[in-house]
């Protein structure tokens, strides 16, 4: 299933051919392609429609680029331009420490999430083992239980570990992930039969089939699993506020709570700081677009 | 003989199947299924002020959980959260997923525009509204033209408002998820058959009449999945609560949801681990049960093709 959000930037091969995906760019009009005035009119609604979702963004931005002193003057305009708020929130409210604090989690619930993702998904897809339907309902059953229900004793289990402001507390909750397993088993299972085959009569074990020949054969799969496995980490809210104490270990999420309860009365701060804490995660998923619709839709459409 | 060479090869895998499950299995039952099962434990203890002297008390302590004016509060703001959340995401997702469907030059930079806010956190996005929101130094507070049009998001601002925090929540958490039920809806019409439209439209049918016979129906799995995911997220909404109004305004904390009513700083159960554990496992049945509805009611309906 092709899914383009843009067709924009892709290489000419990655262009759709049929003609049930072609792209917008196309030379033969669709036959529901508007026309005339219905033509204006749809364009009409998408601007303001686009002009509605952009301005909590649109007014961020402005309340960032403005001295203290001019944020309530004309929220719509830049009546003035400064960075200094910006450079103001990434100083004293430690933005950088904690864009490095959640990059270090996010990378190690990544890594653990996809690796032991594999290895489960591989045993669950490919290995023949009594009990396996019954234990693999077991792992998808986890799925069913949400965060908050678990984080009480989580909080329990990882304070008397002595984990709390630490990193390995900050992401030992989140280092296997059923949806992962899941997700790796399906494609796992859609491999021929024959390239294992072929493997073990060329004396090549289970590990190294994995190694070299099915986890490259999904890499796509895998690329969409880390950007979800790394989204879901980037934005944990409610578990950093518990398990963190120190200024110093706060991940960007808390951090900014902390930055936008401090500054109740510094709105173009507190925006700043919002700025700096979206601006890579704006960045990133503008180049990973693709990954990205692949590891939202896995769980949804059939196909 | 068969058997036994079947049986030996049943288990010949066995032991690396093990090996490769372990890491997966020690994670998620150190912190999802004993948590579960400890939170059960502790939910039905009922202990003195200090959290000690810790009695069992059964499934009656869930039903006097359950029946607290605090935890009855929390579950109506709850589905009246999920009420206003719901319908207005997923139809704000299918909606703008529909506009922006058709032909036509430079489409994808509004599809880029209307996926764009699934790059928000959650404290990303609620901070963003709370600029907008704020009823002396935000946004709309300070556009002249809305705050004489509106003038209760000035005074006493619809954050600070009882009968608004909820909903002004709700738009929030809306704008928030629209990117994410965006990509959804419209990565499940691009699956839909151009071929069904088109001859539809050769044997007259019109825009609307082929809206509702052919892309709703077949876009029916993805709406399952999209009113779900929507669904448990209400439920478990925090982030945005926590930042925009603490569960309040005080003292009828009408924003106060069955999660904020167990984590959030004003929480009256903050350092009672039992009522925390409890109220959690309810809320764990409660999604459950809602799910097996909504997969029962709208799943029996949704058509999946061959």
């Amino acid at each position: 299933m092709a899914i383009d959000l843009t067709t924009e930037g892709l290489e000419p091969a990655d262009r759709p051919v049929t003609p049930i995906d072609r792209g917008p760019r196309n030379a033969v009009r669709e036959f529901d392609e508007p026309v005339g005035w219905r033509r204006v009119a749809r364009y009409g609604l998408l601007a303001a429609l686009s002009v509605i979702v952009l301005f909590p963004i649109y007014t961020t931005v402005i309340a960032a680029l403005k001295p203290g002193d001019e944020v309530l003057d004309d929220p719509l305009l830049p009546t003035a331009f400064t960075l200094d708020v910006l450079r103001e929130a990434w100083t004293s409210g430690h933005l950088g420490r904690y864009l490095v604090n959640s990059l270090v989690v996010a990378v190690i619930v990544t890594v653990f999430q996809v690796v032991t993702s594999v290895l489960a998904a591989y045993a669950f897809a490919i290995l023949e083992f009594p009990g396996k339907r019954v234990l693999f309902l077991l792992f998808i059953a986890t799925l069913l239980v949400p965060a908050e229900a678990t984080v009480v004793v989580n909080f329990q289990t990882v304070d008397g570990l002595g984990w709390t402001n630490t990193f390995i507390g900050l992401s030992a909750p989140f280092l296997a992930t059923a949806f992962g397993i899941f997700l790796l088993r399906q494609v796992f299972m859609t491999l021929p039969r024959d390239l294992l085959d072929a493997a073990s009569i060329d004396g090549v074990g289970h590990l190294g089939f994995l190694r070299h020949v099915a986890v490259p054969l999904v890499r796509p799969t895998l690329g969409a699993l880390a950007l979800f496995s790394f989204l879901g980490s980037w934005n944990q809210y409610l578990w950093p506020n518990l398990v963190v104490t120190e200024q110093d270990m706060n991940t960007v999420q808390s951090g900014l709570r902390l930055l936008s309860k401090s500054n109740v009365d510094q709105p173009n701060l507190v925006m700043a700081g919002t700025v700096i804490a979206a601006v890579p995660i704006f960045i990133a998923l503008f180049v990973f677009q693709r990954q990205l619709v692949k590891g939202l839709t896995a769980g949804a459409v059939k196909g | 003989m068969a058997a036994d060479r079947r049986s030996g090869r049943r288990w010949a895998d066995f032991p690396l199947a093990i090996a490769m499950l372990l890491p997966s299995a020690v994670i998620l039952g150190v912190f999802v299924v004993y948590p579960l099962g400890r939170a059960m434990v502790l939910g039905q203890q009922r202990c003195d002020n200090f959290g000690n002297n810790c009695v069992s008390n059964g499934l009656d302590q869930y039903v006097d959980l359950f029946r607290s004016i605090e935890f009855q509060n929390a579950l109506g703001v709850t589905f009246r959260f999920a009420l206003i959340t719901v319908p207005l995401g997923v139809g704000a997702g299918i909606g703008f997923a529909v506009l922006a469907d058709k032909y036509l030059p430079r489409i994808g930079s509004f599809r880029t525009v209307f996926s764009s806010t699934v790059a928000t956190s959650v404290a990303v996005a609620s901070l963003m509204w709370l600029f907008l929101l704020q009823p002396s130094v935000g946004a709309l507070a300070n556009m002249e033209w809305f705050s004489s049009i509106f003038p209760s998001v000035k005074d006493p601002g619809w954050l600070q408002d009882p009968g608004t925090a909820l909903v002004a929540v709700g738009l929030s958490s809306v704008w928030a998820n629209l990117g994410f039920t965006f990509i959804l809806v419209t990565a499940g019409l691009q699956s839909i058959p151009r071929d069904l439209h088109e001859a539809a439209a050769v044997d007259g049918a019109g825009g609307v009449r082929r809206f509702w016979s052919i892309t709703v129906p077949l876009l029916g799995p993805t709406l399952l999945f999209v009113v779900v995911v929507s669904t448990t997220r209400a439920f478990q909404a925090y982030g945005e609560i926590d930042i925009l109004t603490g569960g309040g305004p005080q003292p009828e904390n009408p924003t106060t949801t069955i999660p904020y009513f167990i984590y959030g700083q004003n929480s009256p159960i903050r350092n009672d681990v039992g009522l925390q554990a409890g109220s959690a496992v309810l809320l764990f049945v409660l999604l459950l049960a809602l799910s097996g509805l909504q997969l029962a009611g709208i799943g029996r309906r949704v058509h999946y093709g061959d």
